[in-house]
């Protein structure tokens, strides 16, 4: 502190200061610790806020555990749902339901990118490359919505990846890809794919291409040098993609809405129900604070498991 | 089994870039064809009627303009938030640092719904209603981590003896910023002015809690695709795809001439020292020069 003001003066360190006081204060802290204690208040008509029925109460978050149902349980590719012989509260399948869609697209967009990540940083041409990004990033600039829409045209009972399928003979009829979880995990991993890619590749690119040599060198086959050279070394890139697709993936309003089959409901759906259609802020934010909770617990977990620091991850 | 494999390795990469660009190609295709509902199967022929409507439509082109105004309030929010914060957490340290760290990429990593409803009530608490002004805060708030990180990351090449230097020849502390400082993080201020403008555009979750009844594109797009599918919004769709690739091919194309002249300049030197080189052994043989 005392750096800055050597350097710039009283004026200039105290706009800085300013500055970022805004921002964290007035746009991310004080707005997060609103929708907190909103969530724990009541929706109450206008004359009897601050009266006696406006108090403290867990009630909104208990809202999330009413209603129980049978539970229909989608595995992933499933074409029917499997029964469970428990009752669930809906609210809670429907969460279930997200976290587990939200990994899987995390683990399929992983799987994708990192050949790709690995081919980009040291394998392609360095000339070829940047050609290979335009082609890449085409579908990263145009919007998340329209990649999204591409794939409920391409999905559709009657579209081209039906058409083509039937007329190359791979199958006999037309599928019904809009079933279960099926069009969701399809839009979220090509809509979130690059997320994924991008941070992996340039973690891959900080490695000394003289030490995957060196394993070669020493005799490690293909497989063992990824093992132990290649994705330790770009832990932190990976960490990095799961988090933003998870986070994305979870808290994605699009591609669940655009791309829903009749049984497939997301949790941002829940908090949009509460804030639109009920209009209900407080049971939103109770939400909405849900949503926020897992993908906090996620970051940490992602921490944990890779060993790496925030500051790799957000970079 | 080495090439063999390395066989199957570009083949995957070629299915993977298919991957990425059919889908696209087949959304840009349905918007020339005459059909109904958007789809490139059947083809029923070839039409400029899409974008036509497109054109007519008074609602786009509002909610085109809303788009505009949005980003240039969220570059001019953003920027100058997220330069100071990195010059700030530029110059200290230790647990104050990391925590401050902590709060600041937190955005990043938050759900836009999140984003979008908590600045909804915050605002709300003050009286201020929803609307495009608490778009551009919401949007603000997370992009803004975005610049501080770029900044941050320019920052981390500044020589701090030029401001030693400048402080000692008297120069006063605005020129001190004016004349050393921001002429060192111009390249970083201009990519997050661009990245700020593009993920304000792109922007969808946060703006549809804190829109109020105003449209953004992406909102205009969502609204029209849930009510009634028409192929206006594949003719929007191709129209950005266009613009998009012929932004990138030009920056690519510059790029390209850019590294060539710094090859022909490099080469330009390397046979004037060659030519001085021979030069100093026989005097007698002279090189005419290059340029």
């Amino acid at each position: 502190m005392s750096e800055l003001l050597r350097r710039y003066g009283h004026t200039l360190t105290w706009t800085f200061v300013a500055l970022t006081a805004f921002w964290l204060l007035v746009l991310v802290i004080l707005p997060q610790l609103y929708l907190l204690e909103e969530s724990f208040r009541l929706y109450l008509p206008l004359a009897d806020i601050g009266g006696p029925r406006d108090v403290y109460t867990l009630a909104n978050y208990r809202s999330a555990f009413e209603q129980p149902m049978e539970w229909k349980f989608w595995l992933p590719f499933a074409s029917k749902p499997v029964i469970l012989p428990i009752e669930a509260p809906i609210r809670v399948q429907v969460f279930v339901h997200t976290l587990l869609y939200s990994t899987v697209t995390t683990v399929i967009t992983l799987v994708l990118c990192y050949p790709v990540a690995y081919y980009l940083a040291k394998v392609a041409n360095p000339k070829n490359v940047p050609l290979l990004f335009v082609g890449l990033l085409v579908p990263m600039w145009v919007s998340e919505i329209l990649r999204a829409f591409a794939w409920f045209i391409i999905l559709a009972f009657k579209g081209p990846l039906n058409m083509a399928l039937v007329n190359i003979g791979v199958i006999d009829s037309p599928i019904r890809w809009m079933t279960g979880f099926n069009s969701v995990t399809f839009g979220l991993v090509y809509v979130y794919l690059l997320f994924m890619l991008l941070p992996i590749y340039s973690a891959i690119q900080s490695l000394d291409t003289n030490q995957i040599e060196a394993a070669k060198d020493l005799g490690a086959p293909g497989w063992r040098t990824h093992w132990r050279v290649i994705i330790p070394h770009s832990k932190p890139g990976i960490a990095s993609g799961c988090v933003m697709v998870f986070m994305l993936a979870a808290g994605s309003i699009l591609v669940p809405t655009l791309l829903a089959s009749t049984q497939s409901r997301w949790f941002t759906e829940i908090i949009q129900q509460a804030m639109f259609e009920s209009q209900d802020w407080n049971t939103g934010s109770a939400y909405a604070f849900m949503l926020l909770v897992t993908c906090t617990v996620f970051v940490i977990l992602a921490m944990r498991v890779f060993r790496v620091k925030l500051s790799d991850i957000a970079r | 089994m080495r090439s063999r494999s390395n066989w199957l390795f570009h083949l995957y990469i070629f299915i993977f870039l298919l991957y990425m660009l059919l889908p696209l190609v087949v959304m840009g295709g349905a918007a020339l064809n005459d059909s109904r509902f958007p789809s490139v199967y059947p083809w029923v022929g070839f039409t400029s009627q899409w974008f036509v409507e497109l054109f007519q439509d008074a609602r786009m082109w509002q909610a085109f303009v809303n788009t505009i105004l949005v980003a240039i309030a969220v570059v001019i929010i953003s920027v100058p938030i997220g330069a100071a914060a990195a010059i700030l957490i530029n110059s200290i340290a230790g647990t104050t640092r990391t925590v401050l760290y902590g709060l600041m990429v937190a955005p990043i990593l938050t759900p836009g719904a999140v984003i979008g409803i908590s600045t909804l009530l915050f605002w709300n608490e003050f009286g201020v209603p929803a609307g495009l002004h608490l778009s551009a805060l919401g949007q603000a708030s997370y992009i803004s981590a975005f610049v501080m990180l770029l900044v941050l990351a320019r920052l981390q090449s500044f020589d701090r003896g030029l401001e030693e230097a400048a402080l000692d020849l008297g120069a006063n502390y605005n020129q001190v910023v004016r004349r050393i400082l921001l002429p060192h993080l111009y390249p970083a201020l201009g990519a997050g002015a661009a990245i700020a403008f593009f993920q304000s555009i792109e922007n969808f979750n946060t703006t549809l809690f804190t829109r109020g009844t105003y449209d953004t594109l992406t909102v205009y797009v969502f609204s029209k695709v849930r009510s009634g599918i028409t192929p206006t919004i594949n003719a929007l769709a191709l129209i950005l795809i266009v613009v998009t690739l012929v932004i990138m091919l030009y920056f690519e194309w510059a790029r390209r001439r850019k590294e060539k002249a710094l090859v022909a300049r490099a080469d330009t030197k390397e046979q004037i020292t060659k030519a001085e080189a021979i030069g100093r052994n026989q005097p007698q043989v002279t090189f005419p020069p290059t340029q």
